[in-house]
């Protein structure tokens, strides 16, 4: 690996541990994730606990909407288990090496899709999760319907997890000879 | 940020709006208003409400029943609700919540100012005061002879203050200048409220802003019918009406040079939303003009509760509220004086 100027952007970039790549896209899966199924979930929480005051029987019901939030930290968290699978430690030699640092970034990469997916996923199904806590108070034959949005709403995160997984495939080693 | 509050509303406000969903659900329905309009006595009102909201509290109430009894514990509801609402909420929410009061607030005043001013009994008339609209010291109001005086013995502490530069004046209080009064009042209110609420922005400034035009034009429309044959002139029914709305400005325009019942309604007409309101009475007729304004504004106050994610629903409810209780009232009105058969004039039904 060679760099033009050694007090360059393209250097340092260059010159960072394929490894830092890999933690923080593992970082950014779980914990964007993360983020993304909480906000969901206080979300559809607070219309939820609102609306159930007049409508008790609708609380365990919805409870599917918050379980579907908690889907997408789920599919973070396996995410996360996956990628760090792919970690396998490579000697200092050959640690700057193409096939290192195309590892490193597609592991980033992926952490970025699954991280980002799920977080506006997650946004997606609190906010319809909420409307469905509200409108099933007052009318309990609109739950189902909006179930089905829901599903195609949590559906989203799962475009992320897919292809996240496809791309954390690239990933792979030089292997010391 | 415009389509963004579902991110950030629940945080304050989606256990509230959640809230005032279900009391809504809550209020009387189509087959509701059938039932009591079928009854006989006002007994059987108090039985067929004891299996609404309303119930528990009528339930103590020792017969027999008057209809101010009833309708005074229905509003009592909507204090308790409303209060439940206010002691949760946090700002800007509380804010709104505030200000749906003041226009309470300005109606006991001039309540308590004209009741005065023709030698009522203060208690009597404070028992006729609409509980929302009550504040500490409001039995002083009475004490008042002009208009600087209420303001600087009373009103300076309350909300209203602000309102009031637009109408000090050392002259005596009579019947003409307390309207006068309650006018420019209202009208500061309004403009105050509809601030308030571009201010809010999103979903909320939207709606509310469109219910508070509707509410300021049909005030300038009542204004002007009002003020036909009295000696206000036409200038200073301009002053009274507010500044934004549909009507505002070229409305007001016509609007100020009306002469009769008939001009106001062509004036009117010329807004295709209002148009609707207008086809619905003859000419000439005036006085059901109230009823298909109410009519209107309960089709709009319910549309609010389609959006989510805004405050304007909290809005609604009060009113809605409120459009309820004045339906109890003739209901119970007519079956008190037997006049069954008018039942049906009266009341908006709501769901």
């Amino acid at each position: 690996m060679r760099a033009a100027d050694s007090s360059s952007w393209r250097h340092a970039l260059l010159y960072i541990s394929p490894y830092t790549f890999a933690a923080i896209g593992i970082a950014i899966s779980i914990g964007v994730s993360v983020l993304g199924a909480s906000w969901g979930i206080y979300v559809t929480g607070s219309s939820l606990i609102g609306a159930a005051i007049k409508a008790p029987r609708i609380t365990s019901k919805n409870l599917i909407s918050v379980i579907f939030c908690e889907a997408v930290a789920i599919y973070g968290v396996i995410v996360a288990i996956i990628l760090q699978t792919k970690l396998e430690s490579v000697t200092r030699d050959y640690q700057h090496t193409a096939e290192s640092m195309r590892a490193g970034y597609s592991i980033f990469a992926s952490g970025i899709i699954v991280g980002f997916a799920n977080l506006v996923c997650g946004i997606c199904v609190g906010v319809i999760g909420s409307s469905c806590a509200l409108s099933d108070a007052q009318n309990s034959t609109l739950f189902v319907k909006i179930l089905v949005i829901e599903i195609f709403g949590s559906a989203l995160g799962l475009f992320g997890v897919i292809v996240g997984i496809i791309m954390s495939a690239q990933a792979t080693w030089p292997k010391a000879t | 940020m415009y389509g963004f509050e579902a991110l950030t509303f629940n945080i304050h406000g989606g256990f509230l709006e959640a809230i005032v969903r279900g009391f809504r659900s809550g209020m009387l329905t189509t087959a509701d208003y059938n039932n009591l309009s079928q009854c006989e006595t006002l007994d059987d009102i108090k039985m067929h409400l004891s299996a609404t909201d309303y119930g528990p509290y009528l339930q103590n109430e020792p017969s027999p029943l008057h209809t101010t009894n009833i309708v005074e514990r229905c509003t009592q509801k909507l204090v308790d609700d409303y209060n439940s609402l206010l002691v949760q909420a946090t700002e800007p929410l509380s804010k709104f919540l505030e200000y749906i009061t003041y226009g309470y607030i300005i109606d006991n005043v001039v309540l308590i100012v004209t009741g005065a001013l023709h030698e009522r009994d203060v208690q009597e008339l404070l028992e006729k005061c609409h509980p929302l609209g009550m504040f500490d010291g409001i039995a002083t109001v009475a004490a008042a002879h002009n208009m600087a005086e209420l303001y600087r013995l009373v009103l300076v502490d309350t909300p209203l203050a602000p309102y009031f530069s637009g109408c000090i004046t050392s002259e005596d209080l009579d019947d003409m200048n307390i309207e006068i009064m309650r006018n420019t009042l209202y009208k500061a209110y309004l403009e105050d409220f509809y601030t308030f609420c571009k201010k809010l922005g999103g979903a909320t400034g939207e709606l509310m802003c469109d219910l508070l035009a509707f509410e300021a034009d049909r005030r300038a429309v009542n204004i002007t019918i009002n003020s036909i044959g009295t000696e206000l002139t036409r200038d200073d029914r301009r002053k009274l009406y507010s500044s934004f709305g549909l009507l505002y400005p070229y409305g007001h325009e016509e609007l100020a040079l009306c002469d009769d019942p008939d001009q106001v309604r062509a004036a009117v007409e010329k807004y295709p939303p209002y148009q609707p309101i207008f086809a619905k009475i003859e000419y000439g007729e005036s006085q059901m003009l109230d009823k298909a304004f109410y009519e209107e504004e309960v089709k709009r106050l319910i549309l609010t509760f389609e959006q989510q994610f805004h405050y304007a629903v909290f809005f609604a409810y009060v009113r809605l509220r409120e459009q309820e209780i004045r339906n109890l009232m003739w209901i119970s009105e007519c079956v008190a004086q037997n006049q069954k058969n008018r039942i049906h004039d009266g009341i908006v039904m709501i769901f």
